[in-house]
């Protein structure tokens, strides 16, 4: 009796399960309404906790340069189309997205994603569907020029490209700033463990002591707690003159407070990963002092960068473009740049993509970050920073320049 | 010396946030044998119901009258989700099998969690917001209530958090509250009674599905004035927080002795402590932060190895 109910309940659950799958739509529109063809531009980001205020602002600047393409008839006999996937920022997540993109053959590039970490387990995924990959935001040195990047680069993947510089470059950029410009001889770092952070404090350090700094603490906190008490308390008796941070806003807005309220009332210096209004949010009301460094110069400095501006906000997206809206944006409009010469006379998306990798490759035009081309490991050639500093509750520039 | 104290408050204000959630894993488990997986999502929704109370009820004002009832708000919040938990999902199970209930602890832990994730700042399938509500996909501002939050009291060396003397304030005067009720009230006898053996508390009288319901009832309370300090220790909250805070207060709770309720308390502060002085004294490769949970768990599974029934030992007497 028992067993035959057994039977009845899977028999029927397993002929219910099928019939809803039958009845899913397939996303495949092969052509648009006007006859055109279809390629897809995919959005891999964290459209969803606490990084989501930065993976909308990517979202939004790539839907902004996709319709402005489409408006322009960029490709002719094409319309392009963006299909955002949420990474949650978590590596497993993001592979799936990944996998999700490369099983569509209508796909002819990605932008993504926003965390190193991430995108060490996207790439491979990508590239070997042969897709373009364009991050806005991965900084990480080791994506484009391999683990041993610093005594023998490699390029492992010839599908991977970026529009940032990379910690490389942001890490010896905010050694510097630190030790000449603000004067700070010994420093504390802090970092949470991810690619992102690590790797950050890594290359500040390294440039650092070679400046002639002292490293006076080196900590870690681990990403899910909130409570720091312990971290601050081990640092504090070092007397640094300042905190150097790897890792994102949602850690180091709390971090920034919860070490001015334990007495340590010293500058809280990061990366472009804490480079976010949320960050002077959390960190209340004693995060006046405290400094980020973020790639290229402020996007309204420069006149293609405000007229992106004005035109995000005529669009009417709801969330701000964020840090990374402009790399977004000049992501997007490579991939079409590129596009613009693989899918000339082309059927199918599936089959330009190798001459999509190599058209990538060639790109070269003024984006509103500055020029965007790409050198022979996929790293962007314009290597200009920003270090911002907390005024009066907000991020205000203090010094752009390009880094030699 | 200096440094011993520092790191030794620290560790008991961690500790104080571990015992207030480690006595609601510990009382369900005496009574039911069950392991409430979902308990941490219970202090989550405290410390949102703290947060909701204060911006709707007062706008987010900071004064100090507001926090009792902030932390009334908390209560019945995580009451509510603790009563209508044992009600929907537990009591079903009580005769299944005991895997059952477990992962159904698992499986409510994560809807809760997408439940406020999703559905904080919204009625459920729209888009309204009547008391326009944060959104809860990123972390949130916790008000920073005056006096205590505010400014550290400097005492010689050592750096005194108003936020620790409140945790560990809320930890004496709710450990006192529980010695009270569990001792010298009906209900608690009857919960000692039902938790040494529910079938001979039942032919007593007891009303056994009631003093469960207050099992569940009494963790949530405490769960939720860990999550008002937990709030205004850390100035954010986040509908993730309770998922490594209820994993470390169960943690806390058999290292104590699961099913005993002082040795949840005891558990709870030796790990917080054990967590800050190996942040700060143990030395070399493998001392500092990166480590420190490593040897809290260390310490855990040596315990646990050398007396099983942990530090305080299970009250109750063997079922002969």
């Amino acid at each position: 009796m028992h067993q035959r109910s057994v039977v009845q309940v899977g028999a029927s659950l397993l002929i219910v399960s099928l019939a809803l799958s039958a009845c899913g739509s397939r996303s495949d529109t092969k052509t648009a309404t006007n006859g055109n063809k279809t390629a897809v531009i995919g959005v891999m980001a964290p459209l969803s906790g606490d990084l989501s205020a930065l993976g909308l602002g990517i979202q939004h600047s790539v839907e902004l340069a996709v319709k402005q393409a489409n408006a322009n008839n960029t490709i002719p006999g094409w319309t392009l189309k963006v299909e955002a996937k949420d990474d949650e920022g978590k590596p497993d997540v993001g592979k799936n997205a990944a996998t999700a993109f490369a099983g569509e053959s209508n796909v002819a590039g990605v932008v993504g994603n926003l965390n190193s970490s991430v995108a060490q387990s996207t790439q491979p995924v990508l590239a070997t569907a042969k897709i373009v990959q364009v991050s806005p935001a991965n900084t990480n040195p080791s994506l484009t020029q391999g683990a041993n990047f610093a005594t023998t680069p490699v390029r492992t993947y010839a599908t991977y490209f970026r529009t940032c510089t990379t910690d490389a470059v942001q890490g010896p950029f905010a050694a510097r700033y630190l030790f000449q410009k603000a004067g700070f001889k010994k420093v504390a770092t802090i970092h949470d463990k991810k690619a992102y952070g690590q790797g950050l404090v890594a290359a500040f350090s390294k440039e650092f002591t070679a400046l002639g700094g002292t490293i006076t603490a080196a900590e870690t906190i681990n990403p899910d707690e909130s409570n720091y008490q312990s971290v601050i308390s081990k640092v504090k008796p070092t007397a640094p003159q300042a905190v150097y941070y790897g890792g994102e806003y949602p850690q180091s807005g709390p971090l920034s407070q919860q070490m001015k309220a334990a007495g340590l009332n010293v500058p809280l210096m990061g990366g472009d990963g804490i480079y976010d209004p949320k960050f002077i949010v959390l960190a209340g009301t004693t995060a006046n002092g405290d400094l980020a460094t973020s790639v290229g110069a402020p996007t309204d400095s420069l006149p293609a960068g405000k007229k992106f501006l004005a035109d995000y906000a005529a669009a009417g997206y709801k969330e701000p473009a964020a840090a990374y809206g402009a790399y977004s944006y000049d992501a997007a409009n490579a991939i079409i740049n590129a596009l613009k010469v693989s899918l000339k006379g082309a059927t199918d998306v599936a089959s330009t993509r190798q001459a999509t990798i190599d058209a990538l490759g060639k790109v070269s035009f003024d984006g509103i970050t500055g020029k965007v081309a790409f050198d022979k490991y996929g790293d962007s050639v314009s290597r200009v920073l920003t270090v911002y500093k907390v005024t009066d509750l907000k991020w205000a520039p203090v010094l752009t320049e390009a880094f030699k | 010396m200096d440094t011993f104290i520092q790191q030794l408050i620290n560790g008991l204000s961690l500790g104080s946030l571990y015992a207030l959630i480690a006595v609601g894993y510990t009382v369900v488990y005496g009574i039911l044998q069950l392991i409430n997986f979902a308990h941490g999502e219970v202090f989550m929704i405290g410390a949102f119901g703290a947060l909701s109370t204060s911006l709707v009820l007062f706008r987010g004002t900071t004064a100090l009258w507001t926090l009792p009832v902030m932390i009334i708000g908390a209560v019945i919040a995580s009451v509510t989700t603790a009563v209508l938990m044992e009600r929907f999902a537990y009591r079903p199970l009580r005769h299944a099998p005991r895997l059952a209930p477990l992962i159904t602890a698992i499986g409510i832990s994560v809807f809760l969690q997408e439940l406020v994730r999703l559905n904080y700042n919204q009625v459920p399938f729209t888009s309204w917001n009547p008391f326009d509500l944060p959104d809860a996909k990123s972390i949130i501002p916790f008000p920073s209530i005056d006096v205590v939050t505010g400014p550290a009291i400097q005492m010689g060396g050592v750096t005194i958090q108003r936020e620790a003397i409140f945790t560990i304030g809320a930890l004496i005067v709710c450990s006192a509250l529980l010695w009270w009720f569990i001792n010298h009230t009906k209900m608690g006898h009857g919960m000692q009674a039902v938790s040494q053996d529910q079938d001979t508390a039942r032919l007593m009288g007891i009303n056994v599905d009631r003093i469960i319901v207050v099992a569940f009832a009494l963790g949530a309370v405490l769960a939720a004035v860990a999550g008002v300090a937990q709030g205004l220790q850390n100035h954010n909250i986040n509908f993730r927080m309770g998922f490594l805070a209820g994993l470390k207060a169960f943690v806390a709770a058999v290292l104590g002795g699961i099913g005993n309720v002082a040795g949840a308390v005891v558990g709870g502060l030796v790990l917080g402590v054990i967590e800050a002085m190996a942040t700060q004294y143990i030395p070399g490769q493998f001392g500092g932060s990166p480590w420190k949970d490593v040897w809290a768990f260390v310490l855990l599974i040596l315990v646990l190895v050398f007396r099983p029934q942990g530090l305080l030992g299970e009250k109750a007497v063997d079922r002969a």
